[in-house]
């Protein structure tokens, strides 16, 4: 019995003890008190694809921020924990990092997580900044004062391609999805949109994330009238409906989601891929931009720093990061070591350009990106060509 | 070891749970508590199964998604006052329980295993399917918090301290059942079915009445999970945290008094433990790192303490004081199943 006190008083001292560990990046030299900041990151479990690079980028900022003198001189102390694409995890991380006492917490990197970290972060009054794409993470704002988000939401995404619906004089569609948040999601914006842009959906069908074959749903496509196919998923399973639908014989326009902006979603289709088409944010095609473009330098400068320190170039991923963790410093820079200045100050935001797009924060959109933010590109010998 | 006998234990464990927010103002330290005490509530009921009915149950994480989906949607989608809801949460499960129960609990072993595995696959896919009324994969936001009167519990304290007090509701419950003449009933059940019910206990009802008893508290933890995180969205609720809950079980002791809680504290302070100390090691791992050690834990605890820490007690206890007569022949049955 005397154990179980010895064992209680134990996991406090650990639990304390975790309050002051972490991944610290960036010890300061100067004098200066260091601003704290935290990110919790989906590092490891399902959505490590997303928090990977998310971390990458974060390091590196911080690392060239320090290098840089920091915020007003103020060294920058980031700490970044890995939620295990967990919830309850991002719950106990994100007050972790609240009694660290740190400035804002960024992340999470999925919707799911995000959600659950939002009371968190409105009880204790700590500005959040997103990475994942739900919009329903800063709507309605009346009840998000606190919490801002980086990746486009998926209205934005849905608007690029009714606009582009549109322009074809396309009206009937068949929508497939993938069941999970992400697809779900997708479906939820563009049945909206759908509907505002008089758009019919002759077919809606799911499957799931580790189905094997998507004929059954492509053959219904087949046999509607549908004049084009939009598919809300990710690799692999974006890859496979892509490889069933050229298999099939289908030959309507394909258009996927931004899910399937990587080099990945491309070689797992095995040629597939061929004229698909799909909105995608600036960054993967930041080469052949016009030189007009507000974006292309700050994307440029990105890619060349991510892929020197790294190897390989950064994914859209990467650049939810570099916004949010830049929207943060540029906060803490006019509003000082303050949670509710930095939270005024980044609702102020205007015309900050970005990886993800131009910023335009305000009291009721705390996304601030428009259509303007993303591209329509097609890909062309395995490669992505803009479309426009 | 002396000095705390068994008299103090229980005042100083209330004790304890008490002064803690008082001693730290950290609520980090408060919900991670918070946290290991809605687990202990889930492995208390599973331990009672598994533990002293001798059936075990890999399909609790859906009486657990019952429970939380029962409160979130009763509160969002109807308006229902939170302490009905959190009502509706506790007997949602119990229902489900008994209704699954009776054919359930005619097959034994591994394929009632099987059996509860399908059950807690089967449900968690009706919370991502079921669009409009679970709001699908993407989750229900929003939930209020648990008010009863004007108590509004909306901070870690408030909910610290009622969780604190349904566990130790719940503690002295278990333990009045387990010395009645129903825990002595169940224990037969786990010795040998056959023999049990030969000595007059109808195995059949006591078995279902311990399963519909650890779905009720299961669904009781769900349902203030709820009303804790606010948020609710299928994962938590997956085939992998049925197993988290069995290996709670395990790791804490099963038929001991103190394991569920021991095992719950376990295997939550360690990943929040390595989540700290992995990093400091190895700088870039992921969790997966976590998990390797995570496991190498549970492995070495199994091998050097096969009846989890629930029973570490006893050998303090055995070989402090050298009690005649019955402490000895619980220390040798305790050598014999050590495997000594």
């Amino acid at each position: 019995m005397a154990s179980l006190l010895i064992l209680l008083l134990a996991t406090g001292v650990l639990a304390s003890g975790c309050g002051s560990g972490g991944d610290s990046a960036g010890e300061g030299v100067t004098g200066e008190e260091q601003y704290k900041i935290g990110a919790v990151l989906d590092i490891s479990g399902k959505a490590s694809s997303l928090g990977t690079p998310e971390r990458d980028t974060l390091q590196m900022m911080v690392k060239q921020l320090n290098t840089q003198g920091g915020i007003n001189g103020h060294q920058v102390d980031l700490t970044i924990l890995d939620n295990k694409s967990d919830e309850t995890e991002a719950v106990l991380a994100a007050k972790t990092l609240i009694e660290k006492d740190v400035l804002a917490v960024l992340g999470c990197s999925s919707s799911g997580p995000s959600m659950a970290m939002l009371n968190t972060v409105q009880n204790e009054k700590v500005p959040m900044i997103s990475l994942a794409a739900a919009s329903s993470i800063v709507e309605p704002v009346s009840e998000r004062q606190w919490v801002f988000k980086t990746a486009q939401s998926d209205k934005v995404t849905v608007g690029k391609i009714t606009n582009y619906l549109r322009e074809q004089n396309i009206s009937k569609v068949a929508f497939l999805y993938m069941n999970n948040a992400y697809g779900d999601g997708g479906r939820i914006a563009f049945s909206e949109a759908a509907k505002e842009n008089n758009i019919e959906i002759l077919v809606e069908d799911k499957f799931e994330a580790s189905d094997k074959d998507m004929t059954p749903q492509l053959t219904r496509v087949k046999a509607s009238q549908a004049e084009a196919l939009i598919i809300w998923a990710i690799p692999p399973s974006a890859s496979i409906a892509t490889k069933n639908f050229k298999d099939l014989g289908l030959t309507i326009p394909l258009i996927h989601s931004h899910g399937v902006g990587n080099q990945k979603f491309i070689d797992l289709a095995q040629g597939a891929a061929e004229g698909v088409i799909l909105p995608i944010g600036k960054l993967t095609v930041a080469q052949q931009l016009p030189d007009t473009d507000p974006q292309k330098e700050v994307l440029l400068t990105y890619i060349n720093n991510y892929t020197q320190k790294y190897g390989s170039p950064p994914d859209s991923f990467g650049g939810y990061a570099w916004d949010a963790f830049n929207l943060l410093v540029n906060a803490i820079e006019k509003a000082g070591p303050d949670r509710a200045a930095i939270r005024d100050e980044l609702e102020k935001t205007q015309g900050f350009t970005g990886i993800s797009g131009v910023f335009n924060i305000s009291a009721q959109d705390h996304n601030g990106l428009d259509e303007e933010s993303m591209v329509l590109v097609q890909i062309e010998d395995d490669k992505w060509q803009l479309l426009e | 070891m002396a000095f705390i006998n068994k008299n103090h234990f229980w005042p100083g464990i209330i004790l304890f749970l008490l002064i803690i927010p008082l001693i730290t103002n950290s609520n980090y330290l408060l919900s991670i508590l918070i946290i290991i005490g809605l687990y202990t509530i889930i492995v208390q009921g599973l331990g009672i199964l598994m533990g002293y009915a001798g059936q075990i149950s890999f399909g609790h994480a859906a009486f657990f998604g019952l429970g939380a989906y029962t409160v979130a949607i009763l509160t969002t989608r109807f308006h229902c006052p939170t302490v009905l809801a959190l009502l509706g949460a506790v007997l949602l499960p119990g229902v489900i329980a008994a209704l699954i129960g009776r054919p359930t609990l005619k097959l034994q072993e591994l394929y009632l295993a099987l059996a509860t595995l399908g059950f807690g696959l089967l449900v968690h896919i009706g919370f991502t399917e079921g669009m409009e009324l679970t709001g699908g994969p993407s989750g229900i936001a929003g939930i209020p918090y648990l008010s009863v009167g004007s108590f509004v519990f909306d901070s870690d304290i408030k909910f610290f301290y009622l969780i604190a007090g349904i566990l130790i509701l719940l503690s002295a419950g278990i333990k009045g059942l387990i010395e009645s003449r129903v825990g002595r009933a169940l224990r037969a059940i786990r010795e040998s079915e056959h023999a049990a019910e030969t000595a007059g206990i109808d195995t059949a009802a006591l078995k279902l009445q311990a399963f519909i008893f650890s779905a009720l508290l299961a669904g009781l933890a769900g349902g203030l999970y709820a009303y804790y995180i606010t948020f609710i969205s299928p994962s938590p609720f997956s085939f992998h945290a049925s197993v988290q809950f069995v290996l709670m079980a395990v790791v804490g002791g099963l038929g001991t008094f103190v394991g569920p809680l021991l095992g719950a504290a376990l295997v939550v302070a360690l990943g929040e433990f390595l989540r700290w100390a992995i990093p400091v090691v190895i700088p870039n791992a992921g969790g997966e790192y976590q998990i390797i050690f995570f496991g190498l834990i549970l492995v070495v605890l199994m091998i050097f303490q096969p009846e989890g820490l629930g029973a570490l007690g006893k050998r303090f206890k055995l070989s402090t004081q050298k009690l005649p007569g019955e402490g000895y022949s619980t220390k040798f049955e305790a050598e014999k199943e050590g495997g000594l």
